[in-house]
């Protein structure tokens, strides 16, 4: 199998895909690599779903082209569905169902036979720690176990390519946590992965090249590396014990880290987004900053470093900002919570 | 809904990665199954459906009795004399509408599943791809079966006899429901083409009262106006309830069989296709 496959997995030129009026899919172009973890970064709305449905061959591209492992996502449609796989919150199991019964389904339709079916679908929720709940319907799924199940249903057959659509868009840290332990056991098995997100952390953690795409555009592409070093370096939160001395605060921080202070709504919280130019990691300026408070009396309560948020990517990247209201993004501020 | 899911987060037991790393490398790659076996699964899936929600086996049920009922007092004296003598004439007409209407069912479940997101993961799979509607249409021709069955108790019970026999009644049902699998194929193109479920029953019932009603089920056309018997001689439902109806009581009208599988061959002709375009589209 590994001997066929070509060097890229996707590969896209001037992709389009229109509803009425909204260019959803706006010419984008995209190589990913065979056997690597592509991230698709995006708001809602972005157009991420769209490209990953022309992908999977399940809508039809109104322009551009696509292939998939070298095959023609339109006119080799057969060929494509053959080697991929998707789960995406529309690519789901059927909630009547229960897990076993889900499983069985998708096998006899892949083509196992009834015991064979049978077999894998037990091993499979053997390994996604589901064997309780094999009996159960669908519907009375966690949201973990819901997304464990949709996955399971994708790896039936060992795909080629998976298409992961936002897989931890409303799960709990924990539950993330083990998607991502998933996500990585299957790529370390040489299976592809397109990866879509809205969380920055997410692609950090699994993807090895990334995508950030707006309004149907691919406006960023590269390593992590490459796209945080135009982001910045991230950004220190503190909550303070003295409102009264946030202005201090504030004036210390812009001194020593030479960064963009933000005053928070909560009057004791501020938060200073980091420059990567001085060359010192996040966690050496912030080391700093906290230092330098301490000596001029300031006392902190609580800090965080925060990778740079999606948010603050897209300000970086566009100039403008998601549109979306910060508090849905999980990314931010799930790293590195220290209590001081 | 977020209390149980936190708790059972909590319990839920790790997963085990070299289980899965197993799993993954040990996979082969079975060949496709063939167009009837995926249509086959299909339908193994609509019957797991009707043994975990029964409920929906209401309307193949109750509400054909009732229709049996309803019918055979409200007309029977009237029409012929006695409620008993008219379900000689009713019972395989309304048997054909009874059946005919549960059809609309079929266009309502494929919304369903479209709105769930089970839909698109079908769509990817490399199967026959016409073999994810077949599946439901499989699935509904044996509750159209078990519909005529339970009508046909009630019928029994109220005093239709049929001349038939059993060889007689069987054939009956049998063209009814194959024709009813080709007239599905209506309901699954709207399936696919209306939003939402409310409008695939609407659209629907516009369609289905007209026809069915229009038609020799409860009254002889002989009554009926001109234009109005041109439409109902020539509709299908009333072929089909004449082939029925004479099939039942010991007859061979051939006719009437070709006229109603000839139907059933164009309704499958047109809207087979229309429907595989709009799911190979949507």
């Amino acid at each position: 199998m590994s001997q066929h496959t070509p060097a890229l997995a996707i590969e896209t030129a001037g992709l389009v895909k229109t509803f009425g009026e909204t260019r959803a899919v706006d010419g984008v172009d995209l190589a990913v690599p065979a056997g690597t973890v592509y991230g698709v970064l995006g708001p809602n709305g972005a157009g991420k779903t769209t490209t990953v449905k022309m992908l999977a061959t399940l809508l039809r591209p109104d322009g551009g082209e696509a292939h998939v492992f070298g095959h023609d996502v339109v006119r080799e449609a057969d060929e494509v569905r053959g080697r991929v796989s998707l789960t995406g919150q529309y690519a789901s199991v059927d909630e009547d169902l229960t897990g076993t019964e889900n499983l069985v389904l998708l096998g006899r339709l892949l083509g196992h036979s009834k015991q064979a079916a049978r077999r894998r679908s037990e091993q499979l929720l053997e390994a996604f720690g589901l064997s309780e709940a094999a009996a159960k319907q669908v519907k009375h799924y966690s949201g973990g176990m819901r997304r464990r199940i949709d996955i399971a249903a994708s790896i039936l057959n060992t795909p080629d390519l998976l298409f992961l659509d936002e897989p931890t868009t409303g799960l709990d840290p924990r539950s993330r946590n083990q998607v991502w332990d998933i996500v990585r056991a299957v790529v370390a098995q040489g299976t592809t992965v397109l990866l879509t997100t809205q969380y920055l952390d997410e692609a950090d953690q699994l993807a090895s090249r990334i995508a950030v795409i707006d309004h149907g555009k691919v406006i960023a592409e590269g390593t992590k590396g490459e796209l945080k070093a135009s982001v910045g370096a991230g950004s220190v939160h503190l909550r303070l014990r003295d409102p009264g001395q946030r202005p201090d605060a504030e004036r210390v921080l812009r001194a020593t880290l030479d960064a963009d202070v933000q005053l928070e709504p909560d009057p004791v919280a501020l938060t200073a987004r980091l420059s990567s130019a001085t060359g010192d990691s996040a966690a050496e300026e912030a080391s700093r900053a906290l230092a330098e408070l301490a000596r001029t009396g300031i006392t902190v309560d609580n800090f965080s470093l925060g990778q740079p948020s999606l948010d603050e990517v897209f300000l970086a990247l566009t100039g403008h900002d998601t549109g979306q209201d910060s508090g849905q993004d999980l990314g931010r501020d799930s790293k590195d919570e220290v209590a001081a | 809904m977020s209390t149980a899911t936190t708790s059972e987060a909590k319990e839920l037991a790790p997963v085990s990665a070299e289980s899965l790393a197993e799993l993954l490398v040990t996979g082969e790659r079975p060949p496709r199954p063939s167009a009837l076996s995926a249509s086959l699964t299909f339908g193994w899936r609509a019957m797991l459906k009707i043994k975990h929600v029964p409920e929906q086996l209401f309307d193949v049920t109750a509400f054909p009795i009732m229709m049996v009922l309803m019918y055979t007092y409200l007309f029977g004296g009237a029409l012929a004399g006695s409620p008993k003598e008219y379900i000689q004439f009713l019972l395989p007409g309304i048997l054909v509408m009874s059946v005919v209407m549960i059809t609309m069912y079929t266009g309502v479940s494929v919304n369903t599943d479209i709105e769930k997101g089970v839909f698109d993961r079908f769509r990817s799979l490399p199967i026959w791809r016409p073999s994810t509607m077949v599946g439901y249409l499989l699935g509904d021709a044996v509750r159209y079966t078990l519909a005529s069955a339970v009508m046909l108790t009630v019928g029994i019970i109220l005093g239709y006899r049929p001349d038939g026999g059993v060889v007689g009644v069987v054939t009956g049902i049998a063209l009814l429901v194959v024709f009813s699998f080709a007239f599905s194929w209506i309901w699954t193109m709207f399936g696919l083409l209306l939003r939402t479920e409310k409008s695939v029953m609407g659209v629907s019932m516009m369609v289905i009262f007209p026809l069915t009603f229009l038609s020799n089920v409860f009254v002889d056309p002989k009554t009926m106006p001109g234009w109005l018997q041109a439409f109902v001689n020539n509709s299908p439902i009333t072929h089909l309830s004449s082939a029925v109806r004479e099939l039942m009581a010991g007859d061979w009208p051939a006719d009437e069989i070709a006229w109603s599988l000839g139907w059933a061959g164009v309704l499958m002709l047109v809207f087979g296709p229309i429907t595989m375009r709009l799911y190979n589209r949507k």
